[in-house]
């Protein structure tokens, strides 16, 4: 049981309740659809960029199931103020937490760390990184992503 | 312990006797007993299917159809029988009307390509129903790509019902193909077969019926259904993975040009031409899953001792009991209401998605399957990205309903705070 209280932090019952950046921002630059076949879960994510090149908008459609959700909702926040490089680095260190296997960088994570407990949960690592993906694919132009 | 032979008079399920029969019955998940009611999925195999499979590997194994040594005799034998037991379970007329493959899916793709490429024009139409599984949408998909036929749904209601009208009015002499699921494996609905396929015999279509889900829950008789093609898979019979049989008739089948080359397919092989071997070989390409098929007539035999009318009965009290608790659970809301309904309870829960759903009934060892269930179009009729689905099979008993509705207390509680 104590496994599931590390996934079901309340931190992610919150960002499920309440998820932030919901909906389509004022200023769009980049937007992308992930889609994970296993559970039928969408996601699209939009992105939108300052005049210091620094992302200034983010926001997210779509249904998904907690873990994504609350991924989806974390995520859109950490990336304010974020470059691009930053971003695509936030990718990386993000896969690494939920994958289990390099060495992170607490500082960089913050308060994503919650979703550390996934690790324990392979069926679920897809649901945490479809909004990451989608990110990823949104950064690289490409309009369409899937998790298979 | 009673002997499953006794059962039958009885028909009532001695379970303890049952659920000793299956080895996997006894583990723990998450240091729990499991709790497996995914059985529409897959269903456990009980020890005589276990053994079959392992006694074969032990004693007999050698290839079929090829050999003059004694093993490969008495393998071909075994395999032979169970075919023979699969055409008394199907009642089809002759046991070379049934084809082994590797599952229900492969069925499936083999009618649509050998009869579909052969038969279909550019125009011609394929019904299938809003509540196939993917394996009789997307094979019809394909062969509608190469010829030119065109793919039509029909319709479902709000209670997973078929529209029957909807039918009747889509049925039309370019009608050549209806795709119908007997059981429908995301609702539990069991379709009405038999008068459809009357009708559309009626306009000169043919039909197939995917019975993966309903072989291990009503009995079957191709001859009294008059269906041209039936299909099924062992694992969901209680049998092995990797086997599945397809029925069909005889006149189409002769008629149908082999789908795939091989070995065993063919009875003459010369580079100016090869002639094909008869049937239920001409289908039968290469080396097949022998001690899959073989096991299958275990598993026949394991089913037919306890009688399939028990069984139903059994799985009916079962589906009563969870309907029952789940329309006095709050927030949650069953998905799939037929009147004729097999033991598949398919719900959503109001706020909570049903992969965080499985995921914490499987940390309280219970086993159930979220998601499209291969079925995209019902999650779509129904506007749902996905559904939880419990499934309950002949060992399943009425305290592991009792704890599939504890552990839904438990998301709940999680989930409402």
């Amino acid at each position: 049981m104590s496994d599931l209280r590390e996934l079901y932090q309340e931190v992610i019952f919150d960002h499920n309740r309440n998820p932030r950046n919901s909906g389509r921002p004022a200023k769009v630059d980049r937007s992308s659809e992930g889609f994970n076949p296993l559970c039928g879960d969408r996601l699209t994510l939009y992105i939108g960029f300052g005049e210091d090149g620094r992302i200034s908008h983010t926001g997210f459609e779509g249904q998904g199931c907690a873990i994504s959700t609350a991924s989806a909702s974390l995520m859109t926040e950490a990336l304010k103020g974020k470059t691009e490089a930053e971003a695509e680095a936030l990718f990386q260190q993000f896969h690494a937490l939920v994958m289990g296997t390099s060495e992170i960088d607490p500082a960089l994570l913050g308060k994503l760390q919650v979703l550390a407990g996934v690790q324990e949960f392979p069926a679920r690592v897809k649901c945490a990184t479809l909004a990451w993906h989608t990110l990823h694919a949104a950064l690289h132009g490409e309009q369409q992503v899937s998790t298979e | 312990m009673n002997h499953p032979d006794l059962q039958i008079k009885q028909t009532q399920l001695n379970l303890d006797a049952i659920r000793s029969q299956f080895p996997i019955l006894h583990r723990q998940v998450h240091d729990r007993p499991l709790v497996y009611l995914d059985n529409a999925a897959t269903c456990q195999k009980p020890h005589v299917v276990i053994e079959a499979e392992k006694h074969y590997y032990e004693y007999l194994n050698a290839n079929i159809h090829r050999g003059v040594h004694r093993l490969s005799q008495e393998a071909t034998d075994a395999y032979e029988a169970s075919r023979e037991s699969v055409r008394a379970f199907l009642n089809a007329p002759q046991t070379e009307d049934l084809i082994f493959t590797r599952g229900t899916t492969e069925a499936i793709n083999l009618v649509a390509q050998s009869w579909g490429r052969a038969n279909l024009k550019p125009g011609d139409e394929i019904l299938v129903t809003h509540m196939e599984h993917h394996s009789n949408i997307v094979p019809w998909q394909l062969v509608c790509e190469q010829t030119g036929a065109v793919l039509i749904p029909i319709p479902i209601d709000d209670h997973g019902v078929l529209d029957l009208d909807a039918y009747a009015s889509l049925l039309s002499p370019k009608t050549k193909m209806v795709g119908i699921v007997h059981v429908s494996n995301a609702l539990g609905t069991v379709n009405p077969v038999a008068q459809m396929i009357q009708q559309a015999h009626a306009v000169g279509a043919l039909v197939l019926v995917d019975g993966a889900q309903a072989v291990s829950h009503l009995p079957v008789d191709v001859q009294a259904l008059d269906c041209d093609f039936y299909t099924f898979s062992a694992h969901k019979l209680y049998g092995p993975t990797g086997v599945g049989v397809l029925y069909g008739r005889h006149a189409l089948l002769e008629q149908m040009p082999p789908w795939q080359g091989g070995g065993d397919m063919i009875s003459i092989v010369r580079f100016s031409g090869s002639k094909w071997n008869h049937l239920p070989y001409k289908f039968e390409a290469g080396t097949p899953n022998i001690a899959g098929g073989v096991a299958l007539k275990a598993a026949i035999d394991y089913v037919n001792e306890i009688g399939l009318e028990t069984i139903a009965a059994h799985e009916a009290d079962l589906l009563d009991y969870a309907t029952e608790q789940a329309h006095a659970f709050p927030g949650l809301r069953i998905i799939g209401e037929a009147p004729g309904k097999v033991s598949i309870l398919s719900f959503v829960m109001e706020g909570i998605h049903p992969h965080d759903i499985g995921t914490i009934l499987d940390m309280e060892g219970v086993a159930i399957r979220t998601g499209h269930h291969c079925a995209m179009p019902v999650m779509e009729r129904y506007k749902i990205p996905a559904t939880a689905r419990a499934s309950f099979a002949l060992y399943n008993t009425h305290a592991e309903v009792d704890a599939l509705f504890h552990a839904l207390m438990r998301v709940q509680k999680m989930f409402r705070g």
